[in-house]
């Protein structure tokens, strides 16, 4: 849609009307929102809460505290955007909701503590989470963690706290950041000169998936490049109402990486890639102008501009960032170099399927694979429960989106569950051994990797 | 609404099937109708029969109305909220009852999803032919208190050729059954077909009998491209009268055809003024020859290419994409009003050329589409509610539509319904005798107006508060009533 002259802008200057009025209320989307689904009520769907949305901006209707649930109930995991014809940017619209309501104080205190003292203090910033991840890696693996288990510490300091820390990741003994070079030559004569980002969470907990990314960079012939001293991307946080902050890291990021030259960045983990994709938009002025300056926080046009030298450097940085699959796909994936016998089946993440709008690049990829027999899943692109830091706010409400793909996986067959998102794989891996179901969960780049080695022997 | 009155509705539904929170009376405040919303006083979600018909009784005590609601998904305003008004939602009501594959019938819940349903049967190689552009998301009640249509309306008709008989309770609380199994039924008035369309102002249907049929074994599903408007219309014309019946034959202007392109991206002609989506269908070798008939047809009136899909996933992402349409057309602006007036289909070449002058005289940008083969358009005016004199241009470009396609022997809605929207046309439509008819059927029904009252008719002002008149009031009620 154009912008119209006559757009106002709401929400203390975090949203224009135009956005709000996007949404013709046809209900198209209902059918696809998890929420939705559960509860069958109106304000739990896409529809409904863009009218709450709307409604509070123009000052028709207070925030109260159901008010307040139905908007931390949505995963954010925009599966109604991909099913709204009319083009309604429902991510944009739930994030500047979010984004009001934490400025206000408003949303519950575990929320906040999570957001303000797990995002903003350690995610945000590397060395502190490697020390948080060094300390979380001994207790997991000192036995403490299983000693606490079956004492039932867990369970006398009540609430879910047990659960949320069974589904934690399993952090890693070694960082990525550590144990990598800043720069790896294929054999043969480099394809493309790609950049690899290690992620925050990736390098200390996915550590692994980092390296088998790597290795199958590698192999499908690109020179690889691995800045030192990366930090967060800011994708957490701008998916989670802390745009300030998300802002600031996307600064931070460009300004690290706009000293390498390089074709792609490619990205591993589906929230990342996808807000990197975003940069273009979050720094592109003429979206912007509109908006209170005061929403923006101290990041402003020109300090922006200075950093990244000049203006329209954000779009340009969008638009080498690929998601591995998108990238191996594009560019002509070498099938014969791999071969995995199996029943093996994908799930769509979120970020990849609905916001980067990818979903048959990887299907192919795993389809072309010498050996593999494939089996669709029913909701792929259904959202699992993991979204961000859903499943540690609302774990109840996650557990019920995770027991409905644990049945559609189930019914699948399959021995290897292949996604392209480590949050997923976090979430599907709990519900794997609460459920007791014998499935591996495997993301894209260590399903290939393992692929090659198969090959190799 | 006093507290004691909802707390009596809380005594017959129970505490958790009564939402009065300022959020969820928001959430309930529209239907798909462009401009018009209003707050309930309460959402109510019966759980069965008795109860339905308790807070009927209940209404009429306490002088209170009731508005029934599906998905909301309707486009005249008939589950918009009234003054001292409950809204009452049938969603939840969702069960398949029986599906009789002897006789033929389905016996379903009002809140059952019309797609799931025919997902359903098509499992079963049976047919359910009704499929409106918003299948995927409204309900059976919803359609046949619509009476709606659908893409196949042409060869297979409309809802109520599927509906065989329902339970509904009527406003007194009283439960009535009509129609059943028996494919002949002539005993006494036709309650059944009084009930159908009636757009939730007679009754509260609680369960439907569905008719299906055998699914169709063969089908071909093209694409015709034109350079003009007019050159489709008069192919439409030429295909009926060769004497051939699509399934299906939708019209998608210039407009609407890089509306849906640009969210389906299936390679639709962004350069066509104007493509038909034609579908035929049968047992067998008919298909073919019809398909020569219509090829035949298409050429003659200048078509520029015919683009034949070639497998059934093809065809059904060309459906899909058509089924998006009007949502799709909101793209453009911000807001998308849509209407549904409806000509014989003989007319049909003359009704697009109207559309097309509306949108000159006036200065509205006008998208067209809709059930060609019906002589059922959907002109679409794109515009901004903030907008006050484009928001009049529109609705002056609608009259003038509504008038030409009266004086063509049309009506003024051909599916979606009379509701809030269309209410001053009634009369120019059915006559005044016949809104005479109307106006008693709804008196001996609903003596004191309590089920969706201001629907359709305009009783006298009893319980309706200031419900708008005509368009004007319209458009200054949603300015002033919203809240
Ligand atoms: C994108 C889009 C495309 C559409 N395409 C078409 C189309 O192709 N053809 C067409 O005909 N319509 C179409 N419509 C209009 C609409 O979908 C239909 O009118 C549909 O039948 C409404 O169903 P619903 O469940 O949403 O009902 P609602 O909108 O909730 O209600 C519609 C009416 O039915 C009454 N009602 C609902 N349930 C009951 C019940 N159990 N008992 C008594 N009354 C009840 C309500 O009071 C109201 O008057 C479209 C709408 C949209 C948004
Ligand atoms: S978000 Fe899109 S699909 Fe959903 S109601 Fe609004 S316009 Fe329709
Ligand atoms: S983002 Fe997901 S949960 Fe939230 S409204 Fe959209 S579909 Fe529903």
């Amino acid at each position: 849609m154009d912008e119209s002259p006559l757009q106002k802008t709401l929400l203390s200057g975090l949203i224009s009307d135009d956005l709000l009025l996007q949404c013709m209320h046809c209900g198209m989307c209902l059918p696809t929102c998890p929420t939705y689904n559960v509860t069958k009520l109106e304000s739990s769907s896409p529809r409904g809460r863009i009218r709450l949305v709307k409604s509070v901006a123009e000052g028709k209707l207070e925030v109260n505290d159901t008010y307040l649930n139905e908007i931390s109930f949505c995963l954010d995991c925009q599966a109604c955007e991909t099913a709204c014809p009319a083009g309604v940017k429902y991510g944009a619209i739930i994030e500047a909701a979010r984004e009001e309501v934490s400025r206000e104080n408003l949303e519950p205190l575990k929320v906040r503590a999570i957001r303000r003292f797990g995002l903003n203090f350690i995610v945000a910033n590397q060395p502190i989470l490697k020390i948080v991840a060094r300390l979380i890696y001994f207790y997991q693996a000192s036995g403490l963690q299983r000693f606490l288990h079956d004492v039932g510490m867990f369970k006398m300091l009540g609430g879910n706290l047990g659960a949320v820390d069974k589904m934690s990741p399993k952090f890693s003994k070694r960082f990525s950041s550590d144990m990598m070079s800043e720069i790896y030559t294929p054999a043969e004569p480099a394809r493309y000169r790609v950049l690899l980002p290690l992620g925050c969470l990736m390098d200390v907990a996915f550590a692994d998936i980092n390296s088998d990314t790597l290795d199958v960079l590698i192999q499908h012939g690109c020179e690889v490049i691995i800045p030192r001293n990366q930090g967060c991307c800011g994708s957490l946080h701008a998916h989670n109402g802390e745009q300030k902050k998300g802002k600031e890291l996307a600064l931070k990021t460009m300004e690290l990486f706009k000293n390498y030259d390089y074709d792609f960045l490619i990205s591993n983990s589906a929230g990342c890639g996808a807000y990197m994709k975003e940069y273009g938009h979050v720094f592109d002025e003429s979206e912007n102008e509109n908006i209170d300056e005061n929403s923006m926080g101290e990041v402003t046009e020109s300090q922006s501009k200075e950093v990244t030298g000049e203006e329209n450097f954000a779009v340009k940085f969008s638009s080498k960032v690929k998601d591995i699959s998108e990238f191996l796909y594009e560019t002509g994936f070498r099938a014969e170099n791999y071969n995995y016998e199996g029943r093996i089946t994908y799930h769509d993440a979120c970020h990849l399927a609905h916001t980067q709008k990818i979903t048959v690049a990887p299907r192919e990829i795993i389809k072309s694979v010498g050996g593999v027999k494939y089996s669709e899943l029913n909701e792929a692109s259904w959202c699992c429960g993991s979204a961000g830091i859903y499943n540690v706010a609302r774990y109840d409400d996650a557990l019920n989106f995770l027991v409905r793909k644990m049945g559609n996986l189930r019914a699948t067959a399959s021995e290897v569950v292949v996604m392209a998102n480590p949050g997923c794989m976090g979430q599907i891996q709990h519900g794997t051994e609460k459920y007791d179901h014998k499935m591996e969960v495997l993301h894209l780049a260590t399903f290939l990797n393992r692929a090659y080695k198969k090959k190799k022997i | 609404m006093t507290p004691l009155i909802l707390s009596k509705i809380g005594e017959i539904v129970s505490k958790k099937n009564l939402l009065t929170d300022p959020v969820h009376k928001e959430a309930y405040s529209y239907d798909g109708t462009p401009l018009l919303s209003k707050l309930p006083e309460a959402v109510v979600f019966p759980e069965n029969k008795e109860q339905i018909a308790q807070i009927m009784e209940l209404a009429n005590n306490e002088n209170f109305a009731v508005v029934p609601r599906g998905s909301g998904t309707g486009l005249s305003g008939g589950s918009i909220p009234v003054d001292n008004s409950i809204v009452l939602v049938m969603t939840k009501w969702d069960r398949i009852i029986e599906v009789d594959e002897e006789n033929l019938t389905a016996w379903v819940e009002p809140g059952v999803i019309t797609e799931t349903f025919q997902t359903r049967v098509e499992k079963m190689g049976l047919f359910y032919p009704p499929d409106p552009g918003s299948m995927k998301i409204c309900t059976i009640g919803g359609n046949v208190a619509e009476n709606a249509g659908g893409l196949r309306g042409l060869k297979y008709g409309v809802t109520k050729n599927y509906v065989m008989g329902l339970e509904a309770i009527l406003p007194s609380g009283e439960f009535l059954k009509t129609g059943g199994k028996n494919f002949k039924d002539v005993a006494g008035y036709n309650l059944r077909d009084v009930m159908i369309g009636s757009e939730g102002t007679l009754g509260i249907f609680t369960k439907i009998l569905l008719k299906l049929i055998p699914k169709p074994q063969k089908s071909i599903t093209m694409t015709a491209y034109f350079d003009t408007m007019v050159d489709s219309g008069k192919a439409v014309s030429d295909i009926i009268a060769a004497h051939v019946v699509p399934a299906m034959m939708e019209f998608l202007d210039h407009t609407t055809i890089n509306c849906i392109e640009d969210y389906t991206k299936i390679g639709l002609p962004r350069n066509s003024e104007a493509i038909l989506i034609i579908e035929l269908d049968g047992m067998g070798a008919e298909v073919d020859e019809d398909a020569t008939k219509v090829v035949a047809a298409l050429k003659k009136n200048r078509s520029t290419y015919v683009k034949v899909a070639s497998n059934e996933a093809e065809a059904l992402t060309l459906k899909a994409a058509r089924r998006t349409a009007f949502s799709a057309l909101a793209r453009v602006k911000p807001t998308t009003i849509l209407e549904d007036a409806t000509v014989p289909r003989s007319e049909l070449p003359v009704m697009i050329e109207k559309v097309q002058n509306a949108a000159k005289m006036f200065d509205v940008t006008i998208g067209n589409f809709g059930h060609a083969g019906d002589g059922n358009l959907h002109p679409t005016c794109l515009t901004d509610e903030r907008d006050e004199k484009g928001i009049q241009n529109a609705h002056r470009a609608f009259d003038y539509i509504f008038n030409e396609a009266i004086k063509l022997g049309g009506t003024i809605t051909g599916e979606h319904g009379t509701g809030l929207a269309k209410k001053d046309f009634l009369e120019s439509s059915v006559g005044s005798v016949g809104v005479d008819f109307m106006q008693k059927i709804k008196k001996s029904l609903d003596e004191n107006n309590v089920l969706n009252p201001g629907k359709i008719l305009t009783m006298k002002p009893k319980c309706e508060g200031a419900l708008p008149k005509n368009r004007e009031q319209i458009h200054d009620f949603t300015h002033t009533h919203n809240h």
